[in-house]
Order: C-alpha cells, then structure tokens, then sequence
C-alpha cells in the first residue's frame, strides 16, 4: 500500500490550521460510509483517548534544598512514603503506596482513602501537602529532620512517570465463588452477579493501533490534561499474544511508559481513587494522535467496538491462581450494552474506565490539533511488535 | 399513598414499639426496608409507609411528637457529580438501579427516588462521589 502522507507533511497541515482531524470514534462511520481508501485520502490524524485505573503510575519530585542542606533518606507526603533511594532531594512517589499508619486489609474489606495517587491529585490541584524527611546526616549534607509544607509550584522538577498505562485490552473480571471479592476490577459479587472491565475499547490508543506502527518511543501525546511522551514500552508489555484476523489482541497484550510535567496537568485527569479491600490507584487520562500515513493505519483506527473481543476471567480461583483458564470472549459492544451472557447466564457490566471521559479526552486532542497547539512526533525507535518474540514471563518460586 | 422514609430514633424512645403504634393505632403498613436499631442508642430506619393521607399525616405527627426525626429519604444519599469519574463502579453494586448507566452515552446517574439507602455505593465508589448526608433534621 503506498504512503500517503509524512509526519513533515502532517505538521506542516497542522501548523497552517489545515489538518483535518477525527477521533476514533468518529472515522468508523466515516469509513462506513466512504470506505477505506477515500477516507485515508482525506484525513490526516485520528485521535484517541482513555480514562482508567492505571496503578503503575507516579511522579519523580527534586524538593530543593534546606538550609542547612539535607541528604533526605525518609520521605513522606502527607504520611506516604515516597522512595527516597536517589540523589539528596531527588523522590518518587508511587500511586498505590499508603500511609504506614493506614490499617490496609486488617479490617476486611480496607478503605484506602488516601495514598499516593491522592497526594498527586491534590498536588497537581494546587493544595498545600505536609512533607516530612529524616536522614543520617552527612558533612555535606548535614540536616536530619524537616517538617514544612509545600506546594507543585515549590517544587523543582516534578514529573509524572507512568511506567505502564493504556492497556491494550484487558481481562473482564467475574466471580464464580459463593463470596463477594474486592479487586483491583473492582467489587465482585458471588455467583456471576457482576463482570466489570477497564477498556476505552474502539477509543482505547493501542487498540487503534495494533501493532504500534505509529505510536512507539517520543510518541508525544496527551497525558493528564498536559503534553507528555511515551518513554519507552511499559511494564508486562506482551505483543505476541492472540490476536484476531485484523491483529487486534484478544487478551491483555501492549503497553507504555509514560512521562510528562506534573505541572502543565489537570486534577480532573489524574485522580486518586479508592478500591475496597484492594487499595490506592490514579485514574489517568490519556489520548494518543495516530497520523494516517496510509490505508494501512486508517484501517486500524476504524476498530469498532463489536470487533473487539476480551477475556472473561474468573478473579475467584484462575485469576489468582493463574490458571490460564478463561470462561470465553466477549465484545466491548457487548460490554457496553450492560449485558454479557457468561456459562450460558446473564450478567450485568460495569466498565471501569470511563468512555465518556474518553471521548472528551480524544476531542480534546483533536482541538490542540486543529488550533495548532499541538504537532506530532516520529517515534524515534519503535516498541516490540507482534513480531518481536517478546513474552511475559512468570516468576518462578525457587 | 407511599411514601420511604428514614426515621431517626433518639436513644431515649429507641425501645418503644413505633411500627406496630402505626400498625394499629394509625392504619398504617410499615415496610422497613433497612434499620439499625441498638438498645439505649439512636437508631435509624429506612422505611416506605403506604396509607391514605389522612392517616399518613397523622402516623408522622404521632412520630414527630415523640421524637422521631422524619427525613424525605431522597436527600439521604447525594451523588455528587462533580467528583464523580463515570467509571460506572457503582451501578452494578447499587441494589435498587437508584445508580445507574445510561446508555448509549455511558453516563452515570442518580436516581433519589428508587434510592433504599443501603449505603453499598459510599464504598463501593472508587472516587468517593456518593455521600450520606444525615445529620440535618427537618
């Protein structure tokens, strides 16, 4: 298939206010109704978007010296414990830590009403947070103890990096058990009464992507209502998996590491939440631009909903136990319907990541595109494809 | 007519039997939907009188004039929708459909009035955006 169009020539389009720009949810019915050639033709960028839990989330902060100086081993903002294992005042704050004081699962099912995530969120919404070092002391760096308050505009650098978001598709959790289950997919009740799911679906980045031709390291993108880039593929980052006749992946399969500036977001798009019995996660919005080089990228961007198809996965027994087993596929047009029939049951759907936040964030993308504001990268290096090799592995208990 | 709604017991008439007083006295039919009722401490009931009005009236003056505190349920629980993510959580643990999708744009909703208060949804909610406001009596 001949090329279309270059990245130089996308820009130089987007720079004139002349790019014509749609999200993913808007070029399916364009593709249904001109077809795929005629379509690739006229539009330049699709957009994408996301809104999930996405618990391998955080931020890296230097906090700027005391006087005197101070070499900081201990960190906590706001009673969490942030990494501290870095040069003097350099931290990372994870988005699942909770306060050593927290009482956790002690008393089934745990809250988790503040941790990590939510130092963010309150961070990037301009609040006040109470920080707290302890050192050893050194000659350099003299200072054992600090207790003050600070603010995102306080701090040096402060950076979000995610090292693994945007899921490509991902599992439906039921529960076949007689007793409720609280998970990281959130509450399950006994005996199939729920399946919930976390995908934008035909929204999602990677699944208008599929084999990440366009998306791959550099990526800039929109990250928590800023610009951030993909730094690199993310963590459990598996191509190789099932992938259906497009080359859509049929079970959880490619990821990304994320980084962007903490300081350019918006507390509406990284949210601290709280998963009973589970823990502390950051809700995260992302969108990715895909240029229509060719007709080969505008076919991947026109996945639709019932094309694609997830695993239903019992979270009482194969999932913790890793058995492999799953009870079936299922499309996201079926998950959205607020239905799916599991073991020859019904059962009722809760999606988890929001579409409708997803739609605003591929919208939103779409008008930095329009207006100028935003131009598109060549990845500088690509991610592992589906014909990479690359697979996950278990850890094996020695 | 019917009518849910919660009835605060102060500790002090806690142990006096009100359902059946309506029951008897008042004609009216008492279905308790939820009550945490202790010996010498407030309770609290969520309950749907059905009766004619005349009745009606006169069952919750017979309450109010002993102490009961009668609160319209609907505005027990508050969704609050600005902190809410429309991650849907909530909807498939919401017993009574009182939260729920619409579809096909996705989108949470509330609705007070199929509401039973079971208060499932205060934890169930990952962004916390449901909340129990019982502390204003009427």
């Amino acid at each position: 298939m001949g090329k279309l169009r270059s990245y130089a020539e996308i820009n130089e389009k987007i720079s004139k206010g002349q790019a014509v720009v749609v999200t993913a949810e808007e070029i399916i019915a364009m593709v249904a109704e001109h077809g795929p050639e005629e379509t690739a033709k006229r539009v330049d960028v699709v957009t994408t978007g996301t809104f999930g839990p996405m618990c391998s989330s955080g931020a890296f902060f230097n906090l700027g010296h005391p006087k005197p100086r101070m070499k900081m081993s201990k960190v906590w903002l706001n009673r969490v414990n942030a990494y501290a294992g870095l040069a003097a005042v350099d931290v990372f704050l994870g988005a699942t830590e909770i306060p050593d004081t927290d009482p956790a699962n002690q008393n089934f099912p745990g809250a988790f009403n503040y941790g990590g995530a939510h130092v963010i969120e309150d961070l990037v919404a301009g609040k006040e947070v109470r920080l707290e070092a302890e050192s050893y002391g050194t000659d350099c760096y003299p200072r054992q103890k600090l207790e003050t308050t600070i603010r995102l505009s306080d701090i040096n650098e402060a950076y979000l990096f995610n090292p693994r978001n945007c899921y490509q598709n991902y599992n439906v959790a039921v529960n076949l058990s007689d007793r409720t289950l609280y998970t990281y997919m959130g509450i399950l009740k006994p005996n199939l009464c729920n399946a919930n799911y976390s995908s934008a679906g035909q929204l999602s980045p990677l699944m208008n992507d599929p084999d990440y031709r366009t998306i791959g390291i550099g990526t800039r993108l929109f990250l928590g209502g800023g610009v951030g880039y993909v730094a690199w593929y993310g963590t459990q980052h598996s191509p190789c998996g099932p992938r259906d006749e497009r080359g859509v992946p049929r079970t959880p399969a490619g990821t990304l590491a994320l980084i962007g500036d903490l300081k350019q977001m918006q507390a509406k798009w990284l949210r601290g939440v709280s998963y009973l019995g589970y823990g502390v996660t950051l809700q995260v919005g992302v969108g990715i631009p895909i240029p229509i080089l060719d007709v080969e990228t505008l076919i991947g961007t026109a996945v639709r909903d019932e094309d694609i198809v997830a695993p239903v996965v019992d979270y009482s027994e194969d999932y913790p136990q890793a058995t492999g087993r799953t009870l079936g596929e299922v499309t996201y047009a079926e998950l959205k319907s607020g239905k799916i029939t599991v073991l020859d049951r019904e059962v009722r759907t809760a999606p988890l990541s929001s579409y409708p936040k997803a739609r605003e964030i591929a919208e939103t993308l779409k008008m930095w595109i329009q207006k100028g504001q935003f131009t598109l990268t060549e990845p500088v290096a690509r991610i592992p494809a589906s014909d990479s090799g690359v697979r996950l592995k278990s850890l094996a208990v020695k | 007519m019917k009518r849910k709604l919660v009835l605060r017991f102060p500790a002090a008439v806690v142990e006096y039997p009100f359902i059946y007083t309506l029951a008897k006295e008042y004609n009216i039919v008492a279905n308790i939907l939820k009550a945490d009722i202790n010996p010498r401490k407030e309770g609290r009931m969520v309950v749907e009188l059905s009766a004619d009005e005349k009745s009606y009236q006169r069952g919750v003056d017979f309450l109010q004039s002993r102490g009961v505190i009668v609160l319209p349920l609907e505005q027990q629980i508050v969704w609050v929708e600005d902190r809410c993510t429309q991650c849907g959580a909530c909807t498939v643990i919401c017993p009574s459909g009182a939260l729920w999708m619409q579809r096909p744009e996705m989108t949470v909703a509330f609705d007070g009035e199929k509401c039973v208060v079971c208060e499932h949804c205060l934890k169930a909610c990952p962004a916390r955006a449901v909340e129990a406001r019982y502390l204003s009596g009427v």
